[in-house]
């Protein structure tokens, strides 16, 4: 009996439980169905979860635990059995089957919302136990303060970290400083000079490029922007011939994180008080003076909580720059120059041919859940800043 | 004089100094929302511009001759026995059939045999082989095909082969683009609407003028598939959890902290979840859209659980209340009532969640989908189970096309990319429209 098979058969004993529960309990107040304590449909739902619902669970946890394939079929048909008979003998005139379902849907819902836990724990687990593995067989102080980053499956690699993180925050750092100003004079003119009919375009607009995937973006910097820049601006200066670049990759992450950058903002704009706004009026200042000495200031922790998430947004941010950026690993500060990110080398550590066993391969782990610590810390504290902003004026 | 100098309506240095950096400050924001909408055309521009070739695709019609001397000699017509003759035993027919077209058409050129042969893309021999072994019958005839032209013949109808690069490549000469260009002018060759793009499976890395979204387009609506199953139910059970009975303990702001951190992890991250649980620990299938489709429901969850949330917050309590009042439980006024009123939010969150998802190209690299695949993948085998065939996904194989040398990938990369805009800008029409149709303002 396989798996499949099982399940099949469970469903078709609910469905059982779900038709036979209501007509035992019809029978023995003689068809009368004012006698019953709840709707014959309660009775059958009653009936029908509480024989798919431990089944399913018995199969769940079977399966993840690893119980032979042979066993747990059975196990879960002789589970089902038995509750199938339990729920349509429990269906008597007297039982409450409304509370007995409702019961078992509130546990349905429970569990599903603790699949948001057991995703956060799964990612936790899956990068620690590996990294732990990874820094069994390479130092962890080489890892971390090491300025080199040359695998070599044959062994003998130099796995730093330092030039990725350098590349990744260099490329994270020109994309805010072309995406922060840009996103938040857009919020600025939106929210305060635009008419309704602007706002009502613009807005729109601007938020496709939120809807744009990044790979996109990607091939946008690989076959637009990069070409553009080695022709126009690095080649001329003699700065270096590469299409991708850290420019390249950090210009079209800058223009992903606009809408980013722009639609919180504008919301935090927004909620600075009117009454701020007219009391700098009343004092005589202009449009431009109220908004820079009164609504940013205001806004400032709001703002910053938003350039914050922008920030975490770059970091891990991994098709622009496995497209855009290069491959190989440099600590420079020509920003024509390919560099390489931690994103980028994770994909390449994980595709195609890869060992378990080999610190080449385990190195992704470890730069994955350097990529997690990192981008958590910044959420959280970001978080906290929106969090705490918005209870002011609230 | 001195009178004026207090007149209002002249204003003062300082004043004029304050209106000039209000004018500044105003058209800095304009500016940067025009920077912006640039930013947006020039990025469709570049990627239609570039990819919108893909959708059309140069062929040749000749008529392909099948002797039976070196098609059959034993003459039994068993395919199997003909399936010996390879697809290098079918290029010279296909060579003769061109020269035939040519001589018939009265061009005169100096090339080769074997020059003018690679006029025809390397795929046209398999077609035509897959042809006769389907029906042996036609040996001894002759039948009519339109045959793919090589990646460089096709480029040059559309412009990104011309004589001076042909010149400098190995793979082409001015002479076989002048005779291409006289063999349209005589109505041989034509360039068309390329239904293969969107159904044909990849092709290898020296043919780009075959290769297809088929394979991708089917693994991504698999995935979708997986994704609309488990994210929407758990989603929404989840959201109706946390909004309707969940006590206020520190368990539940455990689960919203998580929630709101979840969506906020970056998406490669979940491939590696994917490939350490789901491929290493389960040891489900790599590549496959399971997988994908499991990973995928992980990233979407938070999307579903956010926009689920705030519409049945948006139920006005009175509903409820009502339901309670003519003695509904609990659960009943919440299954009953306010989820319904909420369903046009709950899907116009999904539709959004999904679009998203099918964007997502980072993790699917981790577990595998990078493969090149070349056969359709089964919805459900015995062996791999549901869903359980290697495939690849839309994003992804546009991916994988801008790893190859060949620059006639470049154009597919690009024809795949506004295919994948095309299913966005779908998806979100529905849930615009949705949201327009049945949003309710209390």
């Amino acid at each position: 009996m396989s798996l499949s098979m099982s399940v099949l058969i469970v469903i078709a004993l609910s469905i059982v439980g779900y038709v036979l529960a209501p007509r035992r309990a019809l029978r023995l107040v003689g068809g009368d169905r004012r006698k019953l304590a709840s709707l014959p449909k309660q009775y059958g739902l009653s009936a029908g979860l509480s024989v798919f619902l431990p089944a399913m669970l018995i199969a769940l946890l079977g399966g993840i635990g690893g119980v032979a394939g042979s066993v747990l079929p059975v196990i879960i048909v002789a589970v089902a059995i038995g509750a199938c008979c339990l729920a349509i003998l429990k269906s008597r005139p007297d039982f409450i089957a409304r509370n007995s379902a409702e019961t078992l849907i509130k546990a349905v819902l429970i569990a599903a919302s603790g699949v948001a836990i057991l995703t956060t724990i799964g990612i936790v687990m899956s990068l620690v136990f590996e990294t732990a593995n990874f820094f069994r067989d390479y130092s962890w102080t080489d890892f971390f303060f090491s300025t080199t980053w040359s695998p070599n499956f044959r062994g003998d690699s130099a796995l730093g970290i330092l030039p990725l993180l350098w590349g990744t925050l260099y490329i994270s750092f020109i994309a805010l400083a072309f995406a922060v100003p840009i996103g938040l004079f857009a919020a600025i003119y939106l929210s305060e000079y635009a008419s309704p009919r602007m706002r009502s375009v613009a807005k729109p607009a601007i938020e496709i490029l939120a809807g744009i995937p990044t790979i996109v973006y990607g091939l946008f910097a690989l076959i637009t922007v990069g070409p553009f820049l080695r022709d126009y601006f690095a080649a001329p200066l003699g700065l270096e011939q590469s299409a991708s670049s850290v420019m390249t990759a950090g210009l079209v992450m800058g223009v992903m994180l606009i809408p980013f950058v722009s639609s919180l903002s504008d919301d935090i704009i927004n909620a600075v008080p009117q009454a701020m706004r007219d009391g700098s009026f009343g004092l005589g200042a202009t449009k431009s003076e109220t908004i820079r000495q009164v609504v940013i200031p205001a806004a400032l922790p709001g703002i910053v909580g938003a350039v914050l998430l922008a920030a975490s947004r770059a970091i891990g941010e991994t098709m622009i720059v496995v497209l855009g950026a290069g491959a190989a690993a440099s600590m420079s500060l020509n920003p024509f120059e390919a560099m390489t990110t931690v994103t980028v080398k994770i994909v390449s550590q994980l595709t195609g041919d890869t060992d378990f066993a080999s610190p080449e391969t385990l190195v992704a782990f470890a730069l994955a859940l350097t990529l997690f610590v990192i981008t958590l810390g910044l959420n959280v504290v970001a978080l906290f800043i929106v969090r705490k902003y918005r209870e002011q004026y609230e | 004089m001195s009178a004026m100098k207090h007149s209002l309506l002249t204003l003062d240095a300082r004043t004029k100094k304050r209106n000039a950096a209000e004018k500044r400050f105003k058209a800095c924001g304009l500016s940067a929302i025009v920077v912006a909408m640039l930013a947006l055309v020039v990025l469709l521009v570049s990627v239609f511009g570039s990819g919108a070739s893909a959708f059309r695709q140069t062929y040749i019609a000749i008529e392909v001759p099948f002797p039976e001397a070196k098609l059959d000699q034993s003459g039994v017509r068993d395919p199997d026995v003909m399936s010996q003759v390879t697809t290098l035993g079918y290029e010279p027919l296909l060579v003769d059939g061109l020269l035939a077209a040519i001589d018939a058409a009265g061009i005169a050129t100096e090339m080769s045999d074997k020059d003018i042969g690679a006029l025809i893309s390397k795929e046209a021999p398999a077609t035509v082989r897959n042809f006769v072994l389907a029906n042996p019958d036609v040996i001894g005839s002759s039948a009519t095909f339109d045959l793919l032209a090589s990646g460089r013949i096709d480029g040059f109808f559309k412009g990104r082969v011309t004589m001076e690069s042909a010149a400098l490549d190995g793979n082409t000469s001015p002479e076989a683009l002048q005779l291409a260009q006289d063999l349209r002018d005589a109505g041989i060759i034509q360039t068309r609407f390329n239904w293969n793009f969107l159904i044909a499976p990849d092709a290898s890395d020296q043919r780009p003028e075959a290769a297809g979204l088929g394979v991708a387009i089917l693994g991504s609506l698999y995935m979708m598939i997986v994704v609309l199953v488990l994210a929407l139910p758990i989603g929404v059970a989840a959201s109706i959890y946390l909004e309707e009975f969940a006590p206020k303990t520190w368990w539940t702001d455990v689960i919203e902290v998580n929630i709101s951190n979840l969506a906020a992890v970056p998406s490669i991250v979940y491939g590696i979840l994917g490939l350490a649980i789901f491929i290493n620990f389960m040891e489900f299938n790599q590549s496959s859209p399971l997988v994908g489709g499991l990973v995928l429901t992980l990233m979407t969850l938070p999307t579903i659980i956010i926009s689920t949330r705030a519409s049945l917050k948006s139920v006005p309590p009175s509903i409820r209340d009502a339901a309670l009042g003519v003695g509904a439980s609990k659960m009943q006024s919440v299954l009953h009532h306010a989820l319904p009123l909420a369903a046009p939010g709950i899907l116009t969150g999904t539709i959004i969640g999904l679009a998203q998802a099918l964007g997502e190209t980072a993790p699917l690299l981790l577990i595998g989908m990078v493969a090149f695949v070349r056969e359709y993948p089964a919805a459900y085998t015995p062996d791999a189970g549901l869903f359980g065939e290697a495939s690849t996904a839309l994003p992804v194989q546009v991916f994988n096309w801008t790893q190859r040398a060949d620059p006639g990938f470049v154009e597919r990369a690009s024809g795949a990319i506004i295919t994948l805009l095309v299913f966005l800008l779908i998806m979100n029409t529905i849930a615009i429209v949705l949201r327009r149709k049945f949003e309710r303002r209390w």
